[in-house]
């Protein structure tokens, strides 16, 4: 049968589907070329502001395909492309318009940070390398095949590589590149040899070949069926930082220019977590009814027991901290362990609502963390360390911004008004029908422990003073970031219904998740 | 009349704080006094519509007339697999919801009357006005909400609003000691709401749930109101009272008696830790020593109420057969918090910890009155709060007020007050009075009452709880007296007696404590007729079922 395999043609049409991802890589192209040919004195800011452009293009075009598919508010029937190995769908145009809308704030805050910013030299990389990272974790989310996928995960992984080390000046920042290589290596490996176990038992790489091939190979190679997944799973835990996958997160968000821990936290994170929601539900849970259910049932149980310890050491860890960078990669290592809960708790016939649980939390998850990562940006700059005391006397210095960050804090800890409440409650109430008390218990028990850190920083704010009682000055892109996220995060916490409403009109759980092709 | 019966009358109370907190935004950072009384006059309005509310209150109908619904969360969720069923939508419906009856309403009043003399008390913060005023607006919006709302999650998210506004208040504005006393209140009181919020979320999975059925066209709805809650789990035909066999099929939305069970003891154990009881008072503590004056007024006369205010609400009136079981647990519980209370109490050296440890004791008489299931008990209970909460609210304002003057609240460094400031000594003298249950000030009734109904149901126990009351005579009078009275030390200097924006609130406070004491029938009236057969009425749907 395998005569026939040649490369497939890309047709002007596939093209004209691709254009987000086109958009995004010529943009990358065209900017690499234009810092080769641009005059040493020209600011390298400029390559900033046109890397927005590209992403507000790319942006503009997967709304305007999102648009065209779904007119009349019906959920659309999800297109294939390049023999099904690509597929636009729902699933993968909300993802895209959350990380594509995340790294536009990500540029604007390393717009406004870099100035200040002695230890990067190489500005231009800085903000051109936000392009093929995104366009990494835009293909991921859209393959419906174990090479496209991996081909993203890779765009996304080398790209962020080269980021984290952008500070090539300070040592820390090049300790966590290397450290984010090495590791970043091993979950690569890991997610490869769990792939070459999955394709040995059922013969293909294509997730609906997979699929129907999976309860054969059930019967006839459960070990392996194990292996395969619970190694994919591994790897991406480690892109996710899942504890007990969690441990770089730390020192690589630490070394990293913020900007970019802002963008490993948020796009990084969720692309891993939407690959391993689009494999498990286009695969696994096909035979979690079925005979020798026992394997599909143990890896969504898997999920929530790493979701479990991921949120339980994510904020126990991050008591202990005196670093907000690295407060905040635990804080979003216990985020990502809830986000693993509406993918572990699997669909019921009474609770079939995960992926918009998911999503709305990822999209609280994406404005709280971004806004905070922003508000640290500021702080940093005015105290030259990144230690908790840094905040100390916030509010006495910059009022306004401090007022900001507790609506993210609030938001972090899942306190009313947020964003962060309502998507918390969503999950509680989704893990609830699904009768799996015992992580509604640990997401409780986890809050709860958060608060403590969490209020920390607002003891320094508000309730210390600074050795420095000099005003703040927050330049204008970050504090336009911080002002979006704040509100976004407050009008989330207000009104969820919107939001929520639209993703469940236009979102189908046969269709776009399960990739069930008419 | 007519009128004001069609605007939201509710909403405005609820709303009015909100508005003096933009108002207090606009202002100048440097304008104290115009801050001060823009808040004073903003606290007025929910207090002059809250009365007129309460005179109005209809004692037959109930609050039925100004009840107010606006959709407010409507989550569609997913569908697909229930396509065959002729299903149109399933929801999440979490509405704007407020209301009021007997229950809430004396307690919407004491909310409003107390924050309004708190306000006025405010002119003891020395530094950061603005940012205080907010927070104490907040506040007041924050309790007005968890006694009005109608539904789970907005009362829930009152409820975390106060916990926010308090903890600001106390880490900024507090004492020495007023960070550690801010985080414990935080965590203790997290974990409160943490347990509350997965309670809620439970009852909304299953009792919230229900269908409603228009033609060929079913909505599946998961309802956080509080009356369809009600109405499900009374009904013997709701699909949470449903068993499998009765339905012929597995039925996910059934609360089991062990569902049951663990909701009703996560609500007791999540509203205990307000209230405070027993084993989780200290954090209550802390806060009553380290808090500024006004918050703790606010702190001991209102926010301790929302505990009990809970209990009964959710806990009492949702699962009254559980209730009614433990009935011996909850008195069990209110006699250790009277003895407790009152033992600590006669040893502390610290008046405000006298206080703290009488406010223990003093919630535990409401214990007693909701243990009795009766409805003398009941209305025992809920005058023993609103009565509680004039006169811990008027004694922690003049132990403000003598902190002020004389740097301590160290009883063994206090004396002769009485000769210097005979009318805040007065005042004290008659307010201590009160709370250790003279007749003829509020405080008896409610003892009274609570002790009454308990007596019915379980007379050994009041027995021993009536011990208590000796008790609180004795370390009312041992404090009080040690102030008023007794040698002056010198280092005191000549200490001025009230000024005019202290007087008015202790007058007025204890204007309030005298009439509910010489007249306690414009509060047992309103109970009586609106809390009337309010057992009876839930045992006999129960048992229907």
């Amino acid at each position: 049968m395998y005569e026939g395999v040649s490369f497939i043609p890309i047709t002007w049409t596939d093209m004209f589907y691709l254009a987000p991802e086109i958009s995004l890589v010529a943009a990358f192209i065209l900017l690499v070329v234009l810092d080769l040919l641009l005059p040493r004195r020209v600011t390298r800011l400029t390559i900033g502001w046109l890397t927005l452009v590209g992403l507000l293009v790319s942006l503009a075009l997967v709304i305007w395909r999102m648009w065209d598919m779904n007119q009349g508010g019906v959920s659309a029937e999800a297109i294939g492309l390049l023999g099904n190995s690509y597929r636009i769908d729902d699933f993968g145009s909300l993802l895209k318009i959350v990380f594509l809308s995340g790294t536009v704030l990500i540029v604007l805050l390393a717009l406004g940070s870099v100035r200040d910013d002695e230890a990067i030299t190489d500005r231009a990389e800085y903000f051109y390398l936000l392009l093929p990272a995104v366009a990494g974790a835009m293909i991921m989310t859209s393959s419906a095949n174990l090479v496209t996928l991996y081909i993203g995960l890779e765009l996304l992984s080398l790209a962020s590589y080269v980021l984290v080390g952008l500070k090539r000046k300070s040592f820390v920042s090049a300790e966590a590149a290397f450290k984010y290589v090495v590791i970043g290596g091993i979950s690569s490996a890991l997610v490869l040899f769990g792939m070459s176990y999955i394709y040995g038992v059922t013969g293909s790489v294509d997730l609906v070949v997979i699929r129907d091939a999976l309860p054969a190979a059930l019967t006839n190679f459960k070990a392996l069926v194990y292996v395969g997944f619970f190694f994919m799973l591994a790897g991406f835990g480690i892109k996710i930082a899942a504890a007990p996958f969690h441990a770089w997160a730390p020192d690589v968000y630490q070394g990293a220019p913020t900007p970019v821990s802002a963008f490993l936290a948020v796009i990084a994170k969720g692309a891993a977590l939407a690959v391993v929601f689009r494999i498990l539900y286009a695969t696994v849970f096909f035979s979690v009814n079925g005979q020798d259910a026992e394997v599909p049932k143990n890896i969504f149980y898997g999920l929530l027991v790493l979701g479990a310890i991921a949120m339980l050491v994510g904020t126990t860890a991050a008591l202990r901290q005196r670093n907000v960078k690295r407060m905040l990669a635990l804080s979003g290592v216990a985020n990502a362990g809830y986000m693993l809960v509406p993918i572990g708790i699997s669909i019921t016939v009474v609770h079939s609502n995960n992926f918009s649980e998911f999503i709305y939390y990822l999209i609280a998850y994406l404005f709280m963390t971004i806004g905070a990562f922003a508000v640290v940006t500021v702080v940093c700059r005015a105290s030259g360390h990144e230690e908790l005391k840094g905040f100390s006397g916030m509010y006495y210095r910059a009022p306004w911004t401090a007022a900001a960050m507790v609506v993210f804090i609030l938001s972090l800890a899942g306190l009313p008004i947020s964003g962060g409440f309502f998507g918390k409650l969503f999950i509680l109430l989704g893990a609830a029908s699904a009768k799996a008390y015992w992580i509604v218990a640990i997401i409780v028990i986890s809050s709860v422990i958060s608060y403590y850190f969490y209020f920390g920083l607002t003891r320094q704010m508000f309730m210390r003073s600074g050795s420095d009682d000099s005003a703040i000055s927050v330049s204008a892109p970050t504090a336009i970031v911080i002002w979006v996220c704040a509100a976004a995060t407050l009008a989330l916490g207000i009104f969820p219904g919107p939001l929520m409403g639209w993703i469940d009109a236009v979102f189908s759980v046969k269709e776009d998740l399960m990739l069930i092709i008419k | 009349m007519s009128i004001l019966n069609d605007i939201p009358i509710l909403s405005i109370i609820l709303l009015s704080p909100l508005l003096g907190l933009l108002v207090v935004l606009l202002l100048p950072k440097h304008r104290s006094s115009w801050m001060k009384a823009a808040v004073i006059i903003t606290t007025l309005v929910p207090l002059v519509l809250s009365l007129w509310l309460y005179a109005n209150f209809d004692k037959q109908q109930g609050g039925a007339a100004f009840e107010e619904q606006y959709d407010w969360v409507e989550v569609p969720l997913n569908k697909e697999l229930q396509d065959a069923n002729g299903v149109s939508s399933i929801l999440f419906k979490f509405q704007y919801e407020l209301g009021i009856d007997g229950l809430s309403l004396p307690l919407i009043l004491l909310t409003v009357l107390v924050t309004a003399m708190a306000a006025l008390a405010s002119v003891h913060i020395k530094k950061r006005w603005k940012s205080f005023f907010v927070w104490f607006l907040l506040l007041e919006t924050g309790m007005l909400g968890v006694f009005l709302a109608r539904d789970l999650f907005l009362f829930f998210i009152f409820f975390e609003i106060t916990l926010i506004a308090m903890y600001f208040l106390i880490g900024i504005w507090g004492y020495f000691n007023r960070e550690r006393a801010a985080n414990q209140f935080l965590i203790y009181n997290g974990i409160g709401s943490a347990i509350m919020l997965f309670a809620f979320v439970l009852l909304v999975n299953t009792a919230g749930f229900h269908i409603d059925q228009a033609g060929e066209q079913a909505s599946f709805i998961y309802s956080g109101s509080y009356g369809d809650i009600l109405h499900n789990l009374t009904d013997p035909a709701a699909w949470v009272n449903l068993s499998s066999s009765q339905l012929g099929m597995s039925n996910p939305f059934q609360m089991t008696d062990t569902l049951q069970w663990a909701i009703f003891i996560m609500l007791l154990v999540a509203f205990g830790i307000k209230l405070p009881v027993f084993p989780f008072h200290t954090w209550m503590l802390k806060v009553h020593t380290e808090a500024p004056t006004s918050i703790v007024m606010i702190h001991s006369g209102i926010l301790l109420k929302m505990g009990a205010y809970g209990l009964l609400r959710f806990g009492i009136l949702l699962f009254p057969e559980q209730a009614r079981e433990w009935a011996f647990v909850l008195a069990v519980l209110g006699l250790i918090n009277i003895l407790y209370g009152a033992l600590l109490a006669f040893r502390q050296k610290d008046f405000k910890l006298v206080l703290a440890y009488s406010s223990i004791s003093h919630m535990g008489i409401v214990l007693l009155g909701l243990a009795a299931f009766n409805e003398i008990g009941l209305q025992g209970a809920i005058f023993q709060l609103v009565s509680h909460g004039l006169i811990s609210a008027l004694l922690f304002l003049i132990v403000g007020s003598i902190y002020e003057r004389t740097g301590t609240t160290m009883l063994s460094e206090l004396g002769g007050l009485a000769r210097s400031m005979p009318f805040m000594s007065g005042v004290l003298l008659t307010a201590g009075l009160a709370s250790l249950g003279l007749p003829g000030l509020s405080g008896f009734v409610g003892e009274i009452l609570s002790f009454l109904g308990l007596f019915e149901t379980m007379r050994w126990l009041t027995a021993v709880a009536l011990l208590g009351v000796i008790l609180t005579a004795v370390y009312v009078l041992r404090a009080v007296l040690k102030i008023t009275f007794g040698p002056e030390p010198d280092t005191f200097g000549a200490l001025k007696d009230a000024r005019l924006i202290e007087a008015v609130p202790m007058i007025v406070l204890l204007a309030f404590i005298l009439l509910l004491g010489c007249y306690p029938s414009v509060l047992t009236d309103t109970l009586q007729s609106s809390l009337g057969g309010l057992y009876d009425q839930l045992f006999a749907t129960r048992a229907g079922g």
